[in-house]
């Protein structure tokens, strides 16, 4: 888009408004910009946050990556990467972190999709 | 753990730095502000904007005048150090500290934006250093020994940025990293990221940042590097802050851990403080609550050091006519290369002489409060105000940046159509954002957004990790560390090729800029041609000097055809042999009391002037001023007979005064003027016959002992030279001429 300066007669709305309310517009604007991604931050997850999340689970970031990249294969990423690693690891009442680094194998996969079959 | 101690008087040793990192463990959390001292005293000065003094440190080059204190302004210093290799970057590291830098950023290498993970071990950069784990740690180790060897608290900062930035929020919060960039729209607008994908990812990063206490800074100054007239995005600049600022604090950052990275947005030959004045003004008035990371302008810097360095001092007053909480410094070597050690050590000397030059200034002067400042102020914020309607009229950020609002050349809401366009389902990392599911959980500390945890136990809500028993931020001994995973790319073995020249182990040396031994030197030279005969001209030169891969980083024109400077660099191939360096003994020191006891025992009189044309007399009034430490204190009775003296005067007054001692100070250099007059003065005391009957000594900046005594003095006294070295002498030869 090419635009000559038009400010002069853009500001008309903004000329009567004090320095505190300008302020107080200038806020109110950068809320109304943020909030939707805030919101989409709320709904969604993606590769890098389900690995930050398995990496305070105590998993290395190779280990993490794995885990991850097998859930997006299997589909499994929406429930959340340390979803599938908990509730495999309490299914098979094994140690969460030896069930992570088989799923990080490539082992186990099949059992873990069948524990989020229902939903 | 090893016992490894750093020691004041020893090479920080970087192997030992290196044993044991897998048992280390950061000694605190969280950002680090300097302590302000009201009303200060440090010498015969009060300072109203100080803060606490260091324990060590290197004060500015003049500060032996007064007494060698070492005032520290209030903001943080910054400086980045990042040349590619951090194993080195930790002996600048703590040059810097004693400079005074206390917020240390390292630069990511080239490409690490792209990486998809953690980078694990420790290869080589390009450009900066990949961050890891390993090298994290290793640099906040040494950073927790310098910053007990200076007696400050030692901020340590990289960037949470790029498609794996809450891998890397995670690895910060748990090896004590202190600040980091932040900023989702830097992702989008020069990485090239998926905008939605950055935004996802910065709600879980900032979360990260805000448990870890760490300070965070916007990437809103990058808009002023970009643009093609970068005073003409100010009200974009501000539109950028707000849009983190805002985000950062719903996520549940403290305001005052959020940092605007300010730029003054222009530079010399515009005017600019009178353009960046008002945009600084205006983006403190909106921004009250957050802090302001000065950073200095990089746009337009060349290679001139000196031409970059005068920019950077106005970019502080404006700091100081405004507000700084942090003062990044730039290398005024930025427009070169890959910052060097002394540039690095320039920049924070740069920084803290400024601040402290203008210390208590706005105690004198105020801002105006009507007429241009205010006006432009004002417009800069509605200009922003409108820029912001505009986005939401478009449907909101996404839809304005893939219309190319941002970083268009224009001052909005002129627009010329050169912005940078993004599309929302274009970029790196598109696709890769998954909706959660209704059972979605997340057994961890610090995360963002919907977390089913009540499905497995409705205690646990408050507290996800409990689930597991605590996750890595409250149990740090989970986290997994791995050392190397290249075998042929890593510290170790960078360390081997030049174990030969490991400082402190070592007799052989080699001239270092950016990495241990790599040979760099810098020459500076003058031709008196035009600019292209005096590039080759100096190339040539360096050749002939035998020294390798040169190049001319610096060019100036003196004249177009009189005459240009060059500056060069290159490598040197040989290493010097510290054993068989011949190296001047350190100046002999006799006790006062026993000067005093030898000068009480026989009077001394001296008679002292700087010879010449000659108007320097700071150097020679500290040797013999009393208040100066000087040899009067031990009751050498001195006549000072002053500034461009005439040798023959000055020999005239010894005689007349029947003095026992002759000092004559020259600092001119040009033409061996120094040396010439010490003859001079030789020449005549042996003709009127009083040579054998006085001591006569000569000093000044440029005089050395083994020359000033070749031309006839008894002794000669260079820079650094104090009233005791000078007293000491006067009474060992005095003894030898009594036959003692």
């Amino acid at each position: 888009m090419k635009r000559k300066d038009d400010y002069l007669e853009r500001r008309a709305h903004l000329a009567n408004l004090s320095d505190e309310e300008l302020k107080a517009r200038f806020w109110e604007l950068a809320e109304k910009l943020v909030d939707p991604m805030l919101k989409m931050g709320y709904e969604y997850t993606t590769p890098a946050i389900e690995r930050s999340v398995l990496l305070r689970m105590g998993f290395s970031s190779i280990e993490a990556k794995a885990i991850v990249d097998g859930c997006v294969e299997n589909s499994l990423i929406e429930h959340g990467a340390g979803n599938v690693v908990y509730r495999l690891a309490k299914a098979k009442n094994m140690n969460y972190r030896e069930v992570g680094v088989q799923l990080s194998q490539g082992k186990l996969w099949d059992e873990a999709k069948a524990q989020f079959k229902e939903v | 753990m090893s016992e490894y101690k750093m020691l004041p008087d020893k090479n920080i040793d970087v192997k030992e730095i290196l044993k044991d990192l897998e048992s280390y463990r950061p000694r605190r959390r969280g950002w680090t502000w300097r302590k302000p001292v009201k009303d200060l005293k440090m010498g015969p000065f009060t300072y109203k904007e100080a803060s606490e003094p260091l324990k060590a440190g290197v004060p500015l080059p003049p500060a032996h005048y007064f007494g060698d204190i070492d005032p520290q302004p209030t903001p943080v210093i910054t400086t980045e150090i990042a040349s590619g290799r951090f194993e080195d970057d930790i002996r600048r590291m703590r040059m810097a500290a004693h400079h005074g830098a206390d917020h240390i950023m390292v630069i990511r290498t080239a490409g690490q934006s792209h990486f998809d993970g953690l980078i694990e071990g420790t290869p080589q950069g390009m450009g900066g250093v990949p961050i890891s784990r390993k090298q994290v740690r290793a640099q906040r180790k040494a950073l927790d020994m310098i910053e007990d060897e200076v007696g400050r608290p030692i901020n340590y900062h990289s960037y949470v940025s790029g498609v794996a930035g809450p891998d890397i929020a995670v690895m910060f919060a748990e090896e004590g990293v202190n600040g980091v960039h932040q900023d989702p729209q830097y992702n989008v607008i020069y990485r090239n990221i998926n905008m939605i994908r950055s935004f996802v990812d910065a709600c879980e990063s900032k979360k990260i940042i805000a448990w870890a206490n760490m300070a965070q800074i916007d990437g809103a100054h990058n808009a002023n590097a970009t643009a093609r007239e970068a005073w003409k995005v100010m009200p974009e600049l501000m539109v950028q802050h707000a849009i983190n600022a805002m985000f950062s604090v719903k996520v549940g950052i403290k305001k005052e851990n959020i940092c605007l990275s300010t730029v003054p947005p222009t530079a010399t030959p515009a005017p600019c403080v009178y353009m960046d004045l008002p945009y600084a003004v205006a983006l403190r008035e909106l921004f009250t609550g957050y802090r302001m990371r000065a950073q200095m302008n990089t746009k337009y810097i060349e290679s001139s050091t000196r031409e970059a360095t005068v920019t950077h001092v106005l970019n502080m007053v404006i700091s100081k006519l405004t507000s700084a909480d942090i003062q990044s410094t730039i290398t005024p070597d930025e427009g070169r290369n890959v910052p060097w050690h002394i540039y690095n050590i320039e920049a924070c000397d740069t920084a803290k002489q400024t601040l402290i030059g203008l210390d208590g200034l706005m105690d004198m002067v105020e801002l105006k409060k009507e007429g241009y400042l205010r006006d432009k102020a004002r417009e800069l914020k509605e200009r922003a105000v409108l820029f912001m309607e505009e986005m939401l009229e478009m449907g909101g950020y996404f839809e304005a940046v893939e219309a190319g609002f941002f970083v268009d050349s224009g001052i909005y809401p002129e627009r010329n159509g050169d912005g940078i366009v993004r599309k929302i389902d274009g970029g790196i990392g598109a696709g890769t954002l998954f909706k959660r599911a209704k059972d979605y959980m997340a057994p961890v500390t610090a995360h963002y957004g919907y977390n089913n945890v009540e499905q497995y136990d409705k205690n646990a809500v408050k507290d996800p990790a409990s689930l597991i028993g605590g996750c890595t931020f409250e149990k740090p001994e989970k986290i997994v560390y791995i050392d190397e995973l290249d075998e042929e790319d890593n510290v170790n073995l960078r360390m081997d090729a030049v174990a030969e020249f490991r400082p402190g182990f070592s007799n052989k040396i080699r001239p270092e800029m950016e990495w241990l031994a790599d040979g760099i030197v810098m020459l500076t030279m003058f031709f008196p041609a035009e600019k292209r005969i005096a590039q080759a001209a100096a190339l040539e030169c360096a050749k002939q000097m035998n020294l390798t891969e040169v190049e001319v980083i610096n060019c100036e024109i003196m004249h177009p055809v009189e005459g240009t400077r060059i500056e060069v660099k290159g490598k040197v191939p040989f290493a010097i042999d510290i054993d068989k360096l011949v190296i001047p003994k350190e100046p002999e020191v006799i006790s006062d009391a026993e000067i005093r006891a030898e000068i009480e025992r026989k009077p001394m009189r001296a008679v002292c002037a700087t010879v010449g044309n000659d108007e320097h007399s700071v150097g020679l009034r500290e040797i013999i001023d009393i208040k100066h430490g000087g040899i009067e204190k031990y009751g050498i009775e001195v006549i000072y007979l002053g500034t461009s003296v005439p040798p023959e005067k000055l020999v005239n007054a010894a005689v007349e005064m029947k003095a026992d001692v002759i000092l004559a100070s020259t600092i001119i250099s040009h033409d061996d003027t120094h040396y010439k007059n010490i003859a001079r003065i030789n020449q005549i005391a042996t003709e009127m016959g009083i040579r054998d009957k006085v001591i006569f000594c000569a000093g000044g900046t440029q005089v050395t002992p083994e020359l000033a005594r070749k031309y006839g003095a008894d002794e000669g006294f260079g820079r650094g030279t104090k009233g005791v070295h000078l007293a000491t002498f006067l009474v060992k030869r005095r003894r030898e001429l009594e036959g003692r």
